[in-house]
């Protein structure tokens, strides 16, 4: 019954995943010309996996001509790190790209390639939205929400240093000017979606001036989209709620380091980071869709791995650029495949290749 | 590897239908504990203790009215001295922290926090005054509850004096808040070995830290550092290392994994309330504080629950968590038959179903469940 449900509301709801109205991007017009975007396909089954999206891509005909960018085999002295001034470029240029999984290769004198994009970039939040795949049963089934988190400061800013030996410090960083951007982006986003209720999550209790501040901006906010319900859960209660009944929850807005450990915990519900779409939103409309789980060394080229997580991100770029139905179409096609459970690869405990995987797909638009 | 995950799980289903399906006489038999004669007291050991009791706000009064019933049932050798603490005092009484350094243990109901304003948390007061470093919740399955994971028998051990809970913030410029997170050797290496000694003496096989060393590679590699050279120690005890947000992953999709796990202070009480949310919820899981001189007794994992008004008025609060706490305290003190007695009892309540409060999926008040497990002890 929560299957038929889901289904029909996913199906009516067209624009689920993402889209980013005027204000946050370049209007694209109904073009028959062909965007260009920016494709890393990574390390590692990046490749492989890119190449099962550009094949789709190819059958559901959308008009989208990728450039792609590999990952240097040396440090460009312009950007600090493996990562090219070209590449980035073309991401500013192009304003949307897809990102496959990029080891970090180990070492100093470089910063690390997710650090660089999101610093030259800009990107300022990340969504992920978190729903349960039908068709693909685990022992949640009714998860249906979306994790936007700030993507700049917060605990991550790197700022640590040893005060006397064996004492740390390491700080913790809240602006207002960050706050209220990834704020506006969430209820924008929620409104653009159609979404009933945004959840700002926090640890105010504890840390009252900086996750207060961060409430301050969220307040703020919420002033300005009466129609949208908000409030305000402390982290441990967001935590428990979670396991126990992730359907109480719709859009959550949350600080960096919240934001990771729930947005893991989110897909871990749905079933994993496999199958887990992701989208880096930067300032002026840029879009980076990714799949953020790893580079898998150990099966790189052998034809196992599962494109779904970089599909889903494929396809949340291409809502983003309002291209909804070939959208609907891939995603409608990608769910069927995995629902009907014939061709499914090892990590979702089928036993198909990508490129079986990928036909299937191919077969279902 | 779901059908793995089933397969396993049927004999255990058999199991626990078979013998819940046979008659209810046996299914008391099976939790009552043998009279054995193996704890040797000295002699004045039965003498009443002191107990503090602090009721604390919202639900703390009607389940540590609960415990008090339930304690004067068994005749144990437990009095409580009752305190009025309430959260939005500047700080703890002094004779409340005088009667804890005298009594040496604690029984706590919950004491809510304000948000965002300039009172500080008295929990974190307390906890840092008395020096309660080590913050423990045990989460694990109770039979008869069902829940969607199985196997669960989590215990999660927490820094609690340091860490992101420093309260140390300024307002660098306006718009611009900074807050330190203090890591030290100091405390990271005792709640190392106090997680390590808690396995060894409870026959624990693997201890499990959790961090994210990849991103604060000074604050949490100091705590590691210090964790992994305690657990050259014991080499009896397996020692593993998971990042927090693949540990929640972890706990949300195969929560048996983990055993013991020793965090610092943030990530310990996000971990600890889902492994309490997996397992059951917050209303069923024990826990408490321990320092070197001192203990205190409290609900496990008290996500947010101390608040809820709508439960207070109904009385409908969920008494397990708090009885189960007390039943550690009573072990605590060297009372292990009681102890026994008291959990027996709880578990039988739960797993009868009848009497459950409403987190639990029943409708019973306080009263009720306290009730049962009076009747339920032998």
């Amino acid at each position: 019954m929560a299957f038929q449900l889901l289904t029909r509301a996913l199906r009516s709801r067209p624009d689920q995943i993402l889209s980013s109205p005027s204000a946050f991007s370049a209007v694209r017009a109904f073009s028959s010309a062909p965007i260009t975007a920016t494709l890393f396909p990574g390390d590692g089954i990046g490749p492989e996996i890119a190449e099962a999206v550009k094949q789709i891509f190819r059958e559901a005909e959308v008009p989208i001509e990728w450039e792609e960018h590999y990952v240097g085999t040396e440090v460009d002295p312009r950007t600090q790190s493996f990562l090219t001034w070209e590449s980035l470029e073309s991401v500013r240029r192009n304003r949307v790209g897809l990102k496959g999984p990029m080891a970090t290769p180990i070492g100093k004198g470089h910063r690390s390639l997710n650090l660089t994009l999101r610093k030259e970039l800009n990107l300022y939040a990340n969504v992920r939205p978190c729903y349960s795949l039908p068709g693909y049963k685990t022992l949640y089934d009714d998860v249906n929400l979306i994790t936007i988190r700030e993507n700049t400061e917060g605990e991550y800013s790197g700022l640590e240093h040893q005060v006397v030996r064996g004492v740390v410090e390491s700080l913790k960083i809240i602006t207002r000017q960050a706050s209220l951007r990834v704020a506006e982006y969430a209820f924008h986003y929620a409104k653009a979606h159609g979404r009933e209720r945004v959840s700002a999550i926090h640890k105010a209790n504890i840390m009252q001036k900086t996750d207060g501040l961060f409430l301050k901006c969220c307040r703020e906010v919420a002033e300005k989209y009466p129609e949208i319900t908000y409030e305000e859960v402390v982290i441990d209660n967001c935590c428990m709620m979670l396991v126990k009944n992730p359907a109480l929850f719709d859009v959550l807005v949350m600080p960096n380091l919240y934001g990771d450990i729930i947005s893991d915990l989110c897909a871990g519900l749905i079933g994993g980071l496999g199958l887990t779409p992701s989208c880096n939103i930067g300032e002026g409309g840029i879009a980076l869709a990714e799949a953020v789980h790893g580079s898998a060394p150990d099966i790189a080229g052998k034809n196992l791995a599962n494109p779904t997580a970089l599909l889903l991100s494929g396809v949340s770029m291409l809502r983003h650029l309002e291209l909804h139905d070939k959208a609907d179409r891939i995603q409608k096609a990608v769910l069927d495949t995995i629902a009907e459970g014939k061709y499914r690869t090892a990590d979702l405990g089928g036993k198909s290749t990508t490129s079986d995987f990928t036909k299937a797909i191919c077969d279902h638009l | 590897m779901l059908e793995q995950m089933a397969k396993r799980s049927v004999p255990l289903l058999k199991q626990l239908l078979s013998s819940s399906a046979a008659a209810s006489s046996s299914c008391s038999s099976r939790f009552t504990s043998h009279r054995s004669v193996t704890y040797m007291p000295r002699p004045g050991d039965g003498s009443p203790r002191a107990v503090t009791l602090i009721p604390g706000d919202g639900i703390g009064p009607l389940v540590t009215g609960a415990v008090e019933q339930v304690m004067e049932a068994m005749h144990a050798p437990v009095y409580f001295e009752r305190y009025d603490v309430h959260g939005d005092m500047p700080k703890v009484p002094q004779e409340v922290i005088d009667s804890i350094k005298k009594n040496k243990v604690c029984l706590k109901g919950g004491l809510a926090t304000p948000m965002g304003g300039g009172v500080s948390s008295l929990n974190v007061q307390l906890r840092k005054q008395l020096d309660l470093y080590a913050s423990l919740v045990n989460c694990f399955n109770l039979p008869g509850l069902p829940t969607r994971h199985e196997n669960v028998d989590i215990v999660v051990i927490r820094e609690n004096t340091e860490g992101e809970y420093a309260g140390l913030e300024h307002e660098v410029v306006p718009g611009v808040v900074e807050s330190l997170k203090v890591i030290t050797k100091f405390c990271s290496e005792r709640i190392a070995k106090y997680a390590f000694e808690y396995a060894y003496l409870n026959n624990r096989r693997k201890v499990t830290a959790v961090h994210k060393a990849n991103i604060m590679k000074l604050a949490d590699g100091l705590f590691l550092e210090s964790c992994r050279e305690v657990a050259t120690k014991y080499p009896g005890i397996k020692y593993n290392e998971i990042i927090v947000d693949n540990c929640c992953m972890q706990l949300v999709s195969k929560p048996e994994q983990f055993d013991v796990m020793v965090t610092p202070n943030l990530y310990g009480n996000l971990v600890a309330n889902t492994a309490a949310g997996i397992a059951g919820g917050t209303g069923v899981m024990p826990g408490g504080n321990v320092g070197a001189d001192h203990a205190v007794f409290e609900q496990g994992a008290s996500a947010g629950n101390v608040g809820n008004e709508k439960v207070t008025e109904q009385k409908k609060a969920n008494p397990v968590a708090l009885l189960l706490s007390s039943a550690m305290m009573l072990r605590h003190l060297q009372f292990p038959s009681f102890a026994d007695r008291l959990e027996t009892a709880v578990k039988h309540v739960i797993f009868e179903g009848k009497h459950r409060t409403k987190d639990l999926g029943g409708n019973s008040t306080t009263q009720e469940v306290v009730d049962a497990v009076i009747a339920a002890l032998d």
